[in-house]
């Protein structure tokens, strides 16, 4: 009799399936919108020149030390991811208040976060307290925060479907209505999935609520200088935060912009009132990660401290991400002008105010039903579509499925 | 005289730099330059490539529980994970009806991370079994079985297949055979672990034979594997998790209840140090090489072992230093207690482990009179 008998089948991630489903279809124009990952024009995935580049300088460096990384991880990769995400001249910085820790991915940065809001935020009230996520948001923000022990997790408004916007004042509402100490989960800059993103006018009344209520602060930052092509501009409201005397975390990813997705490369930025709560605060992380992964790999966290460290390389990147950026900004622009030539019904302005990887086309379940089985174009069942997806070669065909879909289907 | 360091974790060399397999190095450029390899999110098990070569070398290309397809394989970033992964599956799926909570059994002693690991998943009942005896300076089976017979039906005891951290002492095939009668018995659960394998004798099949034993004998099993020591591979964290279950209709379950789990920790695995691993393992000629360097490495640590005890005799240093050369693999139990180690970080810069263990590789021709000598003081000055 087998120990794992009654184990029941979970059921399978949607996005993953998605994919799955796409590679089994023979249909000659297929395309597929659903994938999380950036694609070039001719739909192939994309090693950044400069990563090539670093990855070379690595393998020939018989200086290299291969022992096993710290446990907080590459030094010298925290310290410049954290400069990264807050700026060079951050004054937190400068105040020694700011920390980082290696981890595997943006989904690392985050479990290692929750595990230790879990056992060390809120004081007595630490396990009750309720984590509010984006309505919709992420799908694995609910897996990582409810494995890390969190029982009470709640959405907030967020996206307006029927002015395909944003839901600011249900937002601040549940702010408001929050109870105090609760835990937010913030998307540093292009929401996934709806690529939406406050102005720097409605994130400085977020911020006036949040800190008022006391709540806690958590930003996800996955797509750092990929959505608007400058990092700055992709980290203003992580650092208006931070100016505004916030402590935080920030949840940092760098598959997406250094296309490093296998090598698993995140930082866990903590950002603390002043250095002995971060020494502290690191000291239990440190704790944390000993029984999870124990040491962060290296190969990932080198490129990227090597890339960041030296201002030439760094230079080179940006001019990478920019690439990838205006790729998607130009398929953003031209999705939205075919739409508009075809006579499209509705507005497709949301197409190009969007930003990011993702955009909420605003098709419903029906539509997009048509558009998978009828057209053979794979979009998440939410109207969620990657624009790295797109390429001149099939904008075409996807305008016109999505005039079809919107046309035809009610 | 200078800081000797610590004679800890990590393989060094004779110059006392960590040791970087010359295969490894030749591997990791030619992947640097392969134009196939694509920069792209993998599943969240991992590298299959490189689940199939792990799962091969520890139950055998042959094995039954492979053949039925009943075998389940999760490559992790590293060897932690790799137990941490089991230890979730373990507290969320072993026998779902009954509750199932522990107790889960370590050796005493044992590497310090791992009671950790199994409280981190929820699991808070951890218990003891007998194993190394300071004074016979080798395990002791009789005490090791009255634990373990004693032990509830059901409990999940962690065994070492082989390099027991941080004794170095590993249990003898006859010792094994008589350990699974009882684990069928009593109905307990191994879960095996495999963190240097191939650095004892320097035949990864070898190191895996109480692997085998279990699965031939139809026992389900968990078992944590690391490639890092035995590939030079140190930072890059390449771990695998293999389960073998009772029946194949369980797999897909067990995978998709293990993706789960993965998904909110780590998400996928990082995918350098396993391509390497998969490359040297899928390739015959790749292999032979391999197999030539770490038996270099094996028969370094075992020479470090002979010289060690012969130095120590010379030097009259009290106690009885067999098992040094008894014994294999990278760890050594050298029987100092808490004030003795103590003794020898503060006042002669050698750092054992708490347990008054050592990596004999860190120990080499320019410190081994000085260690020696520590040693020798720690055991012979009056604390």
């Amino acid at each position: 009799m087998s120990v794992f008998s009654d184990v029941p089948q979970a059921s399978p991630v949607a996005v993953f399936k998605l994919t799955a489903d796409f590679r089994e279809d023979s249909h000659p124009l297929k395309v597929n919108l659903g994938v999380g990952a950036y694609r070039t024009d001719d739909s192939q995935p994309w090693v950044l020149p400069v990563v090539k580049k670093v990855e070379r300088l690595i393998v020939e460096d018989s200086s290299l030390n291969h022992e096993y990384l710290p446990i907080l991880g590459l030094p010298e990769f925290r310290s410049a991811a954290s400069k990264v995400a807050l700026g060079d001249d951050s004054p937190a910085i400068a105040e020694n208040r700011v920390g980082g820790v290696q981890t595997l991915g943006g989904t690392g940065a985050l479990r290692i976060g929750a595990d230790f809001l879990w056992r060390w935020y809120n004081g007595t009230n630490k396990t009750a307290t309720p984590v509010y996520v984006s309505a919709p948001t992420w799908e694995n923000h609910n897996g990582v925060f409810t494995d890390a022990g969190f029982k009470d997790i709640r959405p907030y408004r967020y996206w307006d479907a029927a002015k395909r916007g944003l839901d600011l004042t249900g937002l601040l509402d549940d702010l408001e209505n929050a109870p105090e100490r609760s835990i937010f989960v913030l998307h540093a800059c292009a929401h996934n999935p709806t690529g939406t993103d406050p102005s720097q006018d409605e994130w400085k009344k977020i911020a006036e609520v949040m800190k008022r209520r006391k709540l806690f602060v958590f930003f996800d930052s996955a797509y750092q200088g990929f959505a608007s092509g400058s990092l700055e501009r992709d980290a203003w409201a992580i650092r208006f935060f931070v100016s505004d005397g916030f402590e935080l975390f920030v949840a940092q990813s760098f598959s997406k912009n250094f296309g490093l997705y296998n090598e698993r490369v995140g930082n866990l930025t903590v950002v603390a009132h002043d250095s002995k709560s971060l020494a502290c605060t690191l000291s239990q992380m440190e704790k944390i990660v000993r029984t999870c992964w124990s040491n962060p790999p290296s190969q990932g966290a080198r490129i990227v401290s090597k890339t960041l460290n030296s201002p030439e390389l760094f230079a080179e990147w940006k001019g990478n991400v920019k690439t990838m950026a205006d790729r998607v900004l130009l398929m953003r622009d031209q999705l939205k002008t075919k739409l508009q030539a075809l006579g499209t019904p509705g507005t497709w302005e949301h197409i190009t105010q969007q930003i990011g990887m993702f955009s909420f086309t605003g098709l419903n379940p029906k539509q997009v039903e048509y558009m998978i089985k009828q057209k053979h174009v794979y979009l998440m069942a939410s109207g969620r579509i990657n624009m790295c997806g797109l390429t001149t070669k099939n904008i075409d065909y996807v305008a016109q499925s999505i005039h079809e879909a919107v046309t035809k289907v009610q | 005289m200078n800081n000797v360091g610590q004679l800890t974790s990590v393989k060094w060399d004779e110059e006392g730099k960590t040791f970087e397999l010359h295969l490894t190095g030749k591997i990791k450029q030619q992947l640097s330059a392969d134009p196939t390899l694509r920069p792209e999110y993998l599943s969240s098990l991992g590298l299959t490539k490189f689940t199939q070569r792990a799962t091969e070398v520890a139950l055998g290309k042959r094995s039954q529980a492979i053949l039925e397809n009943r075998v389940l394989g999760v490559h992790t970033p590293g060897f932690t994970a790799a137990m941490r992964l089991g230890a979730e599956l373990l507290r969320h799926w072993y026998d779902v009806n009954a509750a199932w909570c522990g107790p889960v059994y370590l050796s005493s002693p044992c590497d310090d991370s791992l009671a950790g690991i199994f409280q981190a998943a929820g699991i808070q009942d951890i218990r003891e079994y007998y194993y190394w005896d300071d004074k016979q300076r080798d395990i002791c089976l009789d005490k090791l079985l009255e634990d373990l017979e004693t032990a509830p039906e059901q409990s999940v005891v962690v065994l070492a297949a082989s390099a027991h951290c941080p004794t170095g002492a590993d249990l003898s095939q006859n010792q094994w055979a008589v350990i699974t009668q009882l684990i069928l018995r009593r109905r307990l659960f191994p879960f095996l672990m495999l963190p240097a394998q191939a650095l004892c004798y320097g035949d990864l099949e070898r190191d895996a034979w109480p692997v085998q034993l279990c699965a031939s004998n139809g026992i389900e099993l968990l078992c944590a594997q690391s490639f890092s020591h035995c590939f030079g591979l140190y930072g890059e964290a390449v771990g695998h998790l293999l389960c073998v279950l009772k029946h194949n209709s369980l797999l897909l379950s067990v995978q998709s209840q293990a993706d789960k789990i993965v998904k909110s920790l780590w998400s996928q695995p990082s995918v350098g140090g396993a391509r390497v691993v998969a490359t040297v393992l899928s390739n015959p000629a790749h292999l032979v090489e391999w197999q030539g360097e770490v038996k270099h490495i094996v028969e370094r640590c075992m020479l470090i072992r002979e010289v060690l005890r012969e130095r120590l005799r010379l030097l009259g240093t009290p106690g009885c230093w067999d098992h040094l050369t008894q014994q294999r693999g990278l760890y050594c139990c050298m029987g100092l207690n808490g004030q003795q180690v103590e003794f020898l970080s503060k006042w002669r810069h050698v750092y054992l482990l708490p347990s008054g263990c050592l990596n004999v590789s860190a120990i080499n021709g320019r410190n081994l009179s000085y260690v020696a000598e520590s040693i020798h003081l720690a055991l012979t000055t009056s604390l």
